[in-house]
Parts: structure tokens; sequence; C-alpha cells
């Protein structure tokens, strides 16, 4: 069956773009938005992301706060093995795997939910689902999930690779969904 | 703030299908997104989605799922598709895939998503896939291997546009 594009498209309007980047030729250390309203019910962060070494965790930041009061569930794949994985009191959450420089043209990509970000009521839990492949060499898949233990309202997100830089052509956007 | 979530376009199968295929997708996105919920005709097989019509040996897919005992991670290099849901008879496959960067023409295109099935052979999966080729993506084929999609199926692609 053959399907037109663009017949009949309607615009949808609880799915709103905040802001994106595109690193540009000279690399980028980090990756912030900032000012995010409040206005949204949930938001989503999605990045495709290669490092300019072999270092592959992306790691985001709530509101610049670096203290231990983070935590991560994760379930991930290898290609080979699947494995499990907790962690509590880290001063990140992580938001996602990178593309290593070693693999010729890979780039990750990464989707996260947060979760009810402006309420002051709750600690901001997020979930996460990324990876890349490298057509047979070791790639991974992995779904986290994390808590930032505050109750503030998220008004920034701060994203830094574990180690190098974000090269030239990754791309980072931020949405915000109503409710 | 501008509206940047649309339905690119959608379709249910009246009749059975060999494929079902997107053509002549815009580049005005930045992000797709799949949606679709399947069964087909025949045993449990996989369904392949293939860009441009590239039927090379150019993809290649990391996988971590569960069928109800241990956890699993597969991978598999040099296909003619990725590899993005298994669909059966009973039960519906449901498969949520986002396509991303699709337009631009520097980088690999990478996918990340998951499916799920009930009924005879369950599976609760999560999946990373590579397209080796630099080109924009303008046309999506998802091809079951050797059965054809039933009627009922569903198949809607989104665009996603960054601000």
């Amino acid at each position: 069956m053959q399907i037109l594009a663009g017949v009949g498209a309607a615009e949808l309007g609880d799915f709103e773009s905040i802001a994106t980047t595109t690193v540009g030729s000279g690399g980028s250390s980090s990756i912030t938005f900032s000012s995010i309203p409040a206005t949204y019910k949930h938001l989503q962060l999605r990045f495709l992301a290669r490092n300019s070494g072999d270092n592959i965790s992306a790691r985001a930041t709530f509101n610049s706060d670096s203290s231990s009061v983070y935590t991560l569930h994760e379930l991930y794949g290898d290609g080979n093995s699947a494995l499990a994985a907790a962690q509590t009191g880290i001063a990140y959450y992580p938001t996602g795997l990178v593309g290593p420089n070693s693999s010729s043209g890979v780039f990750s990509v990464s989707v996260t939910d947060i979760l009810d970000y402006a309420d002051t009521n709750k600690f901001k839990t997020a979930r996460t689902l990324t990876g890349y492949d490298i057509n047979g060499g070791t790639g991974y898949v992995e779904l986290t999930s994390g808590v930032w233990r505050s109750t503030s309202a998220i008004s920034s997100i701060t994203i830094v690779p574990n180690a190098g830089n974000f090269v030239q052509y990754s791309h980072f956007a931020l949405y915000g969904i109503k409710g | 703030m501008a509206v940047t979530y649309e339905p690119v376009n959608t379709t249910t199968l009246t009749s059975a299908a060999a494929s079902v295929t997107f053509s002549s997708i815009p580049a005005t996105y930045t992000d797709l997104y799949l949606v679709a919920q399947m069964q087909n005709t025949g045993s449990l097989q996989r369904i392949d989605l293939r860009f441009n019509s590239d039927s090379g040996s150019n993809y290649s897919v990391t996988r971590v799922y569960g069928s109800g005992s241990t956890a699993v991670s597969d991978r598999f290099a040099n296909a003619s598709g990725i590899d993005i849901a298994y669909v059966a008879t009973s039960g519906w496959c449901i498969a949520n895939h986002s396509i991303m960067n699709y337009a631009n023409t520097t980088t690999y295109k990478s996918i990340v998503g998951r499916w799920n099935s009930e009924g005879n052979s369950g599976y609760t999966v999560g999946l990373v896939g590579l397209w080796r080729s630099t080109a924009a993506i303008t046309s999506i084929a998802l091809i079951p291997a050797g059965v054809n999609f039933a009627s009922g199926s569903t198949f809607t692609l989104y665009g996603i546009k960054a601000a």
C-alpha cells in the first residue's frame, strides 16, 4: 500500500517546541536550556549526539543542582547481554548515550520524558530510551528512569558529556507537552 | 510557541497488504515518529523498515528485550532493513519509533524505539537501529517478511519540528 505524505495533515496543539540547538564546528562542552516556562505539563528532550572521544554518556542536571540527589535504574543491552543497574546519590540524571568518535558517522539517539516538571509537590521523575548502533560492533540500547529529589519546578536543564565535547551536528531539542 | 507535532499521514488497512509505504515525506521537520498497530496473515514474522527503497545491506540494529523469562540483548549487522517489530496473527503488536534528524545530509540515520506484542508470543523490546546513509529520508517502507499485514492494521507517521 502506497501512502502519499502531506494529504490531510492537521496540526496538534499540545506538543510545542521550546528551544533547539545544533552544535557548530568548534564543538561544545555543554548544552543548556534555560528560562523554561512552567506552562506545560511535561517536557520531552530529544537529541542526536556524538562525542569528540569515546565517552558515551550524557548527563543532565536540573536548575544547576549538581549535588548528590539523583537516582537511576536502567535496563540495557550491548548486543550480547542484557543487564540492569541502579545507583543512588549521584550528581546527575543520565539522559542518554552519545555516539563514540571511533565509530565513523554514528550519532546516538535519545528521547527523555520529564514528568510534571513544574509541580512543586513532587520529586521529578524522568525516563529515557537511548542508544547507538554501529553495525555489528558493540552498540547499546538503554531504558533508564531516574528521580531528582527536589520539589522545585525545573526551569533549566544542562547536559554535559561525561568527558570530551559534543561534536558538530549534535542536535538537542526541548519540547513542552500541554496537560 | 509554534505548533510542532503534526501527522504526516495515517492509514488503516481495509484489506491485507504486503507492505506499507510513506512516500514524498517533506523535509520540513526535525524528527519523524512512527506509530503502528499491526497483525499479519501468517506465522510470527519480523517487520523490516527500509528508507528510500534501499534494500542493500546497509542496516543494523541492537535490541534488548524480554519475552516472559530472562532479558536478552542481540544485534544484527549488514541487514536489508531494520528489524522494528515481530508480528503474528494473534494479539496486536504496537510499535513506536523515532527517526531522528531524518532530513540532514551529513550523518547516518539512527532510530530509537520500542515495540510490544501480546498473544501467543509476547515481547517487550527496546531497540536502536542504523541506516548507513547520509541521504535525506524521503520514503519509509514497512515490510513483513513473507506474509501480509492483516486488515485493521494502523500506521501513522508524525513530523516533529524544532524551534
